[in-house]
This record gives structure tokens, C-alpha cells and sequence, in this order.
């Protein structure tokens, strides 16, 4: 435990640093996406790594969070505060409901449910012009103040967004190693031994759907405040898609590791940039070489390729699942 | 015209894409029961059929059912050497992460095809006219035929191969149990090789008959591919029948409901009542206990 | 000794001299944000095309005002998010003095707080009339408001002594923007919708939402998207025997509609930039020079003719040319000299910019066509 909150402090002592070395230039605005996408990962992470139960419809509670948020400020002048909290107390509401029956599902089942719901939450999006602005999205949406400070520079931005990864990293190391922690990971090797233990299988696994629903819409909200505008392209299918390579590239069930996930998703694209149509290939081919090379993620990959690269051992095909 | 005319009309158009949903989803079944990856490249195998029929026809002016033959075999190759470079190394990998190398090579797929043929889209001409056939009310076109009929021979040689000839069995017999399989010679990395090769032929397949209709481009794989997927899951990801079904329920649902309820909403609609047979049937539709699986 | 000194003296002052040059003709920088990939493609490909070609051919030329003209291009693939990353990176790292783009309305509501913050003029090629109403400060548009398409042909459909209509949109940016016009504009024509379907960006089968159109009492279909959907929506009308008159929208003024259309394309009717017609167009009119000069100009490099949506970057680009040249390239004066442009003869009909009015065009931007033969003929 000690060790974990030594690796806490760490990074969170680098998180509050990396602006001086970043600059003042574009890349802090791409590290404030770095910040909502970790959030994001973190909340899939604990679904998919913790316990076992696959989304493809993740991107829904995101969207769900910033068009709550959008709607209520932009339109109804709602404080902005306050509409943060309605929009993650409502997510979190609507992903408990929904997480009984979907959750009653497993394997492929479960995926084609997730995917589905979010298909649908994403045509609601398009479909209600008169409240979301459809297609061509919401725009107007204030940045969120406090005490005097208005969040509405990329820096003031960073630091609001890193605030909140870096607490929900903090609480999701300390649930994982909670009791609750444990009792999910025991589901996810064995649901029916779980049972046998007298584990609440079917409830925990809705409270960490849920718990996971209530970050993603936190970072929905941060979103909608940071970027002032939305439209359902930045909550489609391909979201919750690049969400789960995020995790299983960073490592499943590390946490940190959907931090380096979301680091390196988001920033390959702006390094590719120079590669003008041979971007997407690049893309596509570095995505295949790091899973391929890494399959444990890269938390655990990028040590051990260390170790093989000065100790000339060579590199052990990593077979290891979750850590 | 009456109502019962328009019925007919949403159901016969609805079949006619569900049976595309259908056989791009046999591709998707096949490679999930031999190695339990959902391959999202499936789609863009779809999408290769209809570009390669179009280059080898338009482009380099071969005739139509050669330069369909062409594609196929194109794709085929394509599907055989992902499987040799991306999927075969990785031997004892969590199927999740080869789902990641699929996303991967679906994204690289994608962008070659776009510098090899630009973002347009192109038209591949009909099989044979385009003069629409009536049907007791409902108009079809003769390329609708060619989609139920190439169907219909896909299904029953699929059907035939898994169940009558020594590979076909051999594959069935890996998804059901890989280290018995192993055990009585079975070479599990053939049926691998194999299962990637025959969905990629069958996802230029879906491809090819589906062109004429709706032309393609290098992104049409995407949503084909997903609703394909859809369609496999319904099915329970049998190999067989299931999946079949699954492609056509999907393709009703959603003509049904842009022609009676709502246009806008048709997909959900779709989806909300696919959920909706899930919520009530958690182990699938087609599952009754223990049935086959390819 | 001393001659070596004396040389590598001399040949540091004329490094030195040729360094100063240099300095004094820095680039004059542009940033672009184009869906050159992903769904919008469409639009940002033939935009990037003409924004590629006439950096070479004004540069070629001189450049403006003896200063080379840089244009750099980011694809925003057609994400809002990807083109707030884009547009942050052209003014704070590469320092632009203006950007074109983005392609769709999404994107540039999406990029407008940040340019409007930061100062820096931005001509949108993209069509939402929420673009530049109400005004903003830095942000211009080149591309026509959808409510003259629509009004094009309401005038036409009035003409015909038509006033029940179906619509079918597609459930994109530019589909949801036709249909909120279409709606609104409808009854101060006397025209009612009897008949508001939709489909989705990707369907292949369009037949369910016609069937339903058919037997509504529409006495014509308006159909608003871009290409492949409104193809497939001439197909399937052509096979299921629709008999109204079939109007489409802008979006698929280009040869390549005819091309994927086919037979099923003969008749229907459309508003469209002069572009496609620019042959046919008489000899009085303003922007005939302009339009034939790029039409030629991009078949020249593309082999394709000049379409509808590249000219919005030719617009941009020409426009921002035109403001340099009188006010130099500071992003204020730039977009001074932008309110003041008057008579700018573009591709998409002929600007006048004001501190009131950062569209600057009027219905006539719009004329209607129709297909016969397999080619564009104008409606007269």
C-alpha cells in the first residue's frame, strides 16, 4: 500500500510539473484531452479490467454527461457547478437501472448490449434537435468558474481536468484494493465461486457499472466545459472503441496504465500529423506493432522490454492477464 | 396502394439487406468459434470485395465474373496473410487483445484502400439490367435476386463444408474443444488460417452482390460491418442458421420501423427491441441448451 | 592568417545579407482546417485540392505582395474534437495570421470560441447560417446558407403551383441544417410538409422511407444530402415508380452524382453554385471568368473538374489574398479589409463583406439545374 501511495505522489508531482516542460504552445491543449480521456479509460478500466465485464457503449455515459451538462447551462442557464452534479448523479442513476438487466448478460451478449445502448443513446443525440441541437451540435456552453477564476485558458483548463484524473486515480487504487476490489476481481476469474463465497455477484457487478457510468459522465461534463461545444460525432461508436484500445494498450486492469492508454492515443494522431495521408495507415500499423509486441499493455511492457534490452535476456512472451 | 402492399415491400427490402447482414456475419461466427476474437476487420473485407471488383472490371477492363473471381481470391489473400502476421505470432494472447490487432488492422486496411482508390464513391454495375421486377405489389430489382440466390449458395456450401468434408470438420471440432482437437492430430493453427480465410471470401462476397446496389467506397465497411456483427450475436454466433436468421431480423426490424414508426429512429428502434429479446432470453435466441456452434 | 580572416569575414556578411533577405520575405502564413478524411471527405478533399493548387500558382506568380504564401493544412476528420486541437495548434504554435475551414458547421461552431478568443480571422467553408448569425467578430463564411437553397426551390416548386411536399434528410450536419430551412421556410411559400423522413449517413437501402413518401399526399419529394445517400435515393425511387418530381439539394452538385445515379438521375432538379454550369452560363454574367479560370485550373491538376464545395476554399483563399494585399497580413487588418471587400467575383456567386454581414451573398448565389442526358442543364 505504501508503495502505491509513494507511485501516487509521483505522478501526481509530474502531472503538476509537466506544464513548464510542455509549454505554453498547442501540446498543453492536447494534454488537457490527455486528461478527459484518462478519466474516461479509468472508468472502462475498472468495468473491463476489474471486473471482467466488457462495454462497447462506453462513449454513451460520456455523451450523456456532456449534453446533461451542455443542455442544462447553455439553455437554461443552469450554474455550471451545479449542473455537473445533476449531470453525474443522473448518469449514474440511469447506468444503475440499465445495469441490471444488461449486466444479466456475459461474453458477446454483453458486448452487442453495451454497443447497442450506446447506438441508441447516440441516435437520441442526433434525433431531439429541439434539445440537443442535433447533428450540428450545442454550442454556447460557459466554462466552468471558481471563486473569481474563469477555466477558460488551455493552462487553467489542464489543471482543472488533471485535478479531477488525478482524483479519480486516487479513488480507483484505493477501490481496486478495496474489499470490493477484491470481491470484483474474484469475478472476474470466477463468477460462480464468487457466488459460492457468499459475494454479491449481481449487485456489484451493477454498483461498479454504475460507479463507471458516474466518471465517464464527470468527464463528459469537464467536456462540455472545457471545449464550450458539443455535437454527437464526439460520443459515436468509434469513441468507445478507441476508449477500449486505450485500456488494453495501456494494461488491462492498471491503472495507471489507461493513463499511458489515453497518453498515447491521443498524441500519436498530432505527431502523425506530418505523415498527411499516410497518417491513418501509420495509425493503424502502430496500433498492430504495440499490441503485438506488447500484449501485457504497455505498463508491463515497456519494463520488461527495458530489462530484455540491458540484461540482453531475451524478451519473454507475457502470457500474464491482469495484474 | 394498400398497406399490406407496403408491408410486403418493407419485408422483401428488408430481407434483401439482412441477407447481406447475414453473410458477413457467418464471417464474424466463424472466426469468434476458432479463436474467440471478434474481428473487427471483418467490415473491411466488405469493403475490399466491392474496390477490387471495381479495379479489376473498370480499371483494368476484365470482365465481371472474372474480376468478381479475382476479388475474392484478392480478399481471401488479404484475410489469409493478416492471420499469418498479426494473429499467428501472438499464440497464447488474450483474445482481447487480438481484438485490438483486428481494430488495428482494420484502421491500415482502410487507409490503403483509401491512397489506392481516393475517397470517392464508385458504382459496379448490375449483374444483369436494372429494370425492376414486381413482385404482387412490391418492386424488387434483379440485383435483389442475385443478393438471395448468392445467399442461398453460401449458406448451403457453408452448411456442406462444416458438416461433410475432413477441414470443415476438423474446424467444428476445434471450436468445441482445442486441446482434444489437438489431441486426435488436428492441427489447430490451420483451422485458424482457415477460418480467417473463409470469412474474408465471404465478406468480399457480402461485398461484391451489394455494390451494384449501393456503391461503395473505402469507408463503407464500417457500418456493414457492425450491423453484420449485430447480426452474428443475435444468432448466438453459430456458424449456421442462427446467424442467418439473425442478418434477416435485423434487416426487417430496421425497414419495418423506418416504414412504420419512424425514420429517424430506425436503428434504435431496431436495437431497443434486439435488447429487449436479450433482456428476456440472456442466453441467446437460437441456444437450446447445447447446440452446435459452427 | 590575415587573408583568412578576411575572407571568413566577408563570407559571414554575405550569410549575414542573405539571412536578412530571407527574414524580410517570411512566408505569409495560412492555416487550413479540412475533413480531408473521414465522413465529410467529400467536402474537405476538393477543398484541400484547391487550396494546395493555389498556394503553388500564387506563389508562382510573385506571391503576395513579394511574399511567399504558406498554407498549412491539418485534417480535423471531420471531429469536432480533433479540429479544437487543430485550430489550437495553428495559432499557438505555427502562428497563422488566418485560417480557412473548418469543412462542416459542427466543426467551425466548435473552433469559434477559440478564434475569437486568440484573435485571429477565420473564413469557414461551411454552410450553417448560425456561422455568422449573429455576427462575430473574426468569422466569415464562404459557403452559401442553406435558406437561399431552400428558397431556390420553393420558388421553383411555387412556379408549379406545388404546395404539399415530402422531405427525407439525412441525419448528418449538413441533412439536419436543409431540414431545419426546409421547415422554417415552408409557410411563408404556402408550401406544407406532409411527409418529414430521414435516413442515416451509411444506409444502403433507401426504399422503406419512399414507400411511406409514396403514399403520403406529397406532390414532390425534396431530398437533402450528400453523396452516395441521395443516389440511392434516385435508384430506389426509380424502382419503386415514384412519379412526383424529385428536387435535391446542393450537396450533390457534382458530376459524380450523375455518375452514381445513372439513368435514375435524368430529371431531377437542384440549386447549385454557378460552378457546374460555368460553361453554359452568358457572357454577361459577373463570375463567369472566375469560374471557367478554376474549373480548367483543377481539371489542369486533377483531372477532374472544379466542383461546388472546392470553391469555397478558392473563395477563402482568394478572399484572404485580396485582404493582404491591401492591409498586409496582421490579423487585425485582415479583418478589416475582409468587412470591406465589395464585388468579389468567387466561385460560389459574388461577395459583399460588412461589419453587419460576414456571409455576403444573396439568392443569386444559387442557380437551378437540372439533368438531362447525363448532363447539367439550367432551369430556366
Amino acid at each position: 500500500m505504501k508503495q502505491e501511495l509513494l507511485k501516487f505522489f509521483l505522478f501526481t508531482a509530474l502531472i503538476g510539473i509537466a506544464p513548464v516542460f510542455i509549454g505554453k504552445g498547442y501540446l498543453i491543449n492536447v494534454f488537457v484531452f490527455v486528461g478527459i480521456y484518462t478519466i474516461l479509460a479509468v472508468a472502462l478500466n475498472l468495468l473491463l479490467g476489474l471486473a471482467g465485464q466488457i462495454s462497447l457503449g462506453q462513449a454513451a455515459f460520456f455523451g450523456l454527461g456532456a449534453y446533461i451538462s451542455g443542455v442544462l447551462t447553455a439553455t437554461h442557464a443552469v450554474n455550471p457547478w451545479l449542473s455537473m452534479v445533476i449531470a453525474v448523479v443522473t448518469v449514474g442513476i440511469i447506468a444503475f437501472i440499465l445495469g441490471f438487466p444488461i449486466l444479466k448478460l456475459k461474453g458477446h451478449y454483453l458486448a452487442m448490449a453495451t454497443l447497442g445502448m450506446g447506438i441508441i443513446v447516440y441516435i437520441i443525440f442526433n434525433e431531439t434537435v429541439d434539445i440537443t441541437g442535433g447533428p450540428s451540435g450545442l454550442s454556447g456552453i460557459p466554462h466552468l468558474s471558481l471563486g473569481g477564476i474563469i477555466f477558460n485558458s488551455d493552462l487553467k483548463n489542464y489543471y482543472l481536468v488533471w485535478f479531477f484524473a488525478v482524483t479519480i486515480i486516487l479513488l480507483s487504487v484505493n477501490l481496486a484494493a478495496s474489499r470490493i476490489g477484491r470481491a470484483l476481481r474474484a469475478i472476474h476469474d470466477s463468477e460462480v465461486a464468487a457466488r459460492i463465497m457468499g459475494v454479491n455477484a449481481r449487485l456489484l457487478k451493477v454498483q461498479i457499472f454504475s460507479i463507471s457510468g458516474v466518471i465517464s459522465a464527470l468527464a463528459g461534463s469537464l467536456y462540455a466545459h472545457t471545449v464550450t461545444f458539443i455535437s454527437p460525432t464526439s460520443f459515436g461508436f468509434n469513441v468507445s472503441i478507441e476508449l477500449l484500445t486505450m485500456v488494453i494498450i495501456g494494461g488491462l486492469g492498471s491503472i495507471y496504465g489507461s493513463f499511458l492508454g489515453a497518453a498515447i492515443l491521443t498524441l500519436l494522431p498530432e505527431f502523425f500529423r506530418t505523415f498527411q495521408d499516410y497518417d491513418i495507415i501509420v495509425y493503424g500499423l502502430t496500433l498492430i506493432v504495440i499490441t503485438m509486441f506488447m500484449p501485457g499493455g504497455l505498463v508491463r511492457g515497456v519494463p520488461l522490454l527495458f530489462r530484455s534490452l540491458f540484461k540482453k535476456e531475451p524478451m519473454p512472451q507475457s502470457n500474464e492477464k491482469r495484474g | 396502394m394498400d398497406l399490406s402492399e407496403d408491408i410486403l415491400q418493407y419485408i422483401l427490402s428488408g430481407l434483401s439487406t439482412g441477407a447481406i447482414y447475414a453473410v458477413i456475419g457467418l464471417g464474424f461466427a466463424i472466426i469468434y468459434n476458432s479463436t474467440s476474437i471478434i474481428n473487427f476487420a471483418q467490415g473491411e473485407f466488405v469493403m475490399l470485395g466491392g474496390m477490387l471488383t471495381l479495379f479489376f472490371h473498370v480499371t483494368l477492363f476484365l470482365s465481371l465474373p472474372f474480376s468478381i473471381f479475382l476479388a475474392v481470391l484478392v480478399a481471401t489473400a488479404v484475410g489469409a496473410l493478416f492471420e499469418r502476421l498479426a494473429i499467428s505470432p501472438l499464440k497464447n494472447a488474450d483474445p482481447l487483445i487480438l481484438v485490438i490487432i483486428t481494430i488495428g488492422g482494420s484502421i491500415l486496411i482502410r487507409g490503403i484502400a483509401m491512397l489506392l482508390w481516393g475517397k470517392d464513391t464508385y458504382v459496379l454495375p448490375m449483374f444483369s439490367g436494372d429494370e425492376p421486377i414486381v413482385l404482387w405489389g412490391a418492386t424488387l430489382m434483379p440485383q435483389n435476386f442475385w443478393i438471395f440466390g448468392i445467399t442461398l449458395i453460401i449458406i448451403v456450401a457453408n452448411r456442406l463444408f462444416f458438416h461433410h468434408s475432413i477441414i470443415g470438420k476438423a474446424m467444428r471440432a476445434c471450436s468445441f474443444n482445442r486441446v482434444a482437437s489437438s489431441l486426435v492430430g488436428i492441427n489447430v493453427k490451420h483451422t485458424v488460417l482457415f477460418s480467417f480465410a473463409i470469412s474474408s471470401a465471404l465478406g468480399a462476397a457480402a461485398g461484391i452482390i451489394i455494390a451494384p446496389l449501393t456503391m461503395t467506397s473505402y469507408d463503407v465497411g464500417i457500418m456493414l460491418g457492425l450491423k453484420g456483427f449485430c447480426a452474428a450475436i443475435i444468432g448466438g454466433m453459430s456458424g449456421g442458421i442462427g446467424t442467418v436468421a439473425g442478418g434477416l431480423i435485423v434487416g426487417v426490424l430496421e425497414s419495418l420501423g423506418a416504414g412504420l414508426i419512424s425514420s429517424g429512429y430506425k436503428d434504435a428502434i431496431a436495437f431497443i427491441i434486439l435488447l429487449l429479446i436479450l433482456f428476456l432470453r440472456p442466453q441467446g435466441l437460437f441456444v437450446k441448451g447445447d447446440t452446435e456452434r459452427v | 592568417m590575415l587573408k583568412k580572416i578576411i575572407t571568413s569575414l566577408c563570407t559571414l556578411c554575405i550569410l549575414f545579407t542573405v539571412a536578412s533577405g530571407v527574414l524580410a520575405a517570411e512566408p505569409i502564413k495560412i492555416g487550413a482546417l479540412l475533413a480531408v478524411t473521414g465522413p465529410p471527405s467529400f467536402l474537405g478533399d476538393p477543398e484541400r485540392n484547391t487550396a494546395v493548387m493555389l498556394e503553388t500558382q500564387i506563389n508562382n506568380a510573385g506571391g503576395i505582395n513579394g511574399r511567399t504564401l504558406k498554407v498549412i493544412i491539418y485534417d480535423t476528420q471531420g471531429d469536432a474534437t480533433k479540429a479544437v486541437q487543430a485550430a489550437n495548434r495553428l495559432i499557438k504554435d505555427d502562428n497563422v495570421s488566418a485560417i480557412i475551414g473548418p469543412s462542416t458547421t459542427g466543426e467551425t461552431m466548435a473552433v469559434i470560441p477559440i478564434v475569437e478568443a486568440a484573435g485571429v480571422p477565420l473564413i469557414s467553408c461551411a454552410a450553417g447560417i448560425k456561422i455568422t448569425e449573429p455576427t462575430k467578430k473574426w468569422v466569415f463564411k464562404t459557403a452559401q446558407n442553406d435558406s437561399l437553397a431552400v428558397e431556390r426551390i420553393y420558388d421553383h416548386l411555387k412556379k408549379r403551383n406545388i404546395n404539399k411536399i415530402a422531405i427525407l434528410t439525412v441525419s448528418d450536419g449538413f441533412g439536419s441544417s436543409g431540414r431545419e430551412q426546409l421547415k422554417l421556410k415552408a409557410e411563408s411559400f404556402g408550401i406544407t410538409i406532409v411527409s418529414d423522413e430521414i435516413y442515416g449517413p451509411k444506409d444502403t437501402d433507401m426504399t422503406a422511407q419512399i414507400v411511406k413518401i409514396r403514399g403520403s399526399k406529397a406532390q414532390a419529394l425534396i431530398c437533402w444530402g450528400t453523396n452516395p445517400g441521395p443516389a440511392t435515393i434516385a435508384r430506389n425511387a426509380k424502382q419503386l415508380g415514384l412519379t412526383m418530381p424529385l428536387y435535391m439539394s446542393h450537396g450533390v452538385s457534382s458530376k459524380k452524382f450523375i455518375e452514381l445515379a445513372g439513368d435514375a438521375s435524368e430529371g431531377i432538379i437542384l440549386p447549385s453554385g454557378r460552378v457546374i454550369v460555368a460553361h453554359m452560363l452568358p457572357k454577361s454574367d459577373k463570375q463567369k471568368k472566375s469560374l471557367l479560370a478554376y474549373v480548367n485550373n483543377y481539371k489542369k491538376h486533377y483531372n477532374v473538374g472544379g466542383d461546388h464545395f472546392g470553391g469555397h476554399a478558392w473563395d477563402a483563399v482568394m478572399l484572404l489574398k485580396g485582404a493582404i494585399e491591401r492591409g498586409g497580413d496582421a490579423p487585425d487588418a485582415i479583418r478589416k479589409e475582409l468587412e470591406n471587400t465589395r464585388n468579389f467575383r468567387g466561385i460560389g456567386g459574388i461577395f459583399n463583406f460588412s461589419p453587419q454581414d460576414h456571409a455576403g451573398l444573396t439568392k443569386d448565389a444559387f442557380v437551378l439545374v437540372t439533368i438531362k442526358n447525363g448532363n447539367w442543364t439550367l432551369v430556366k
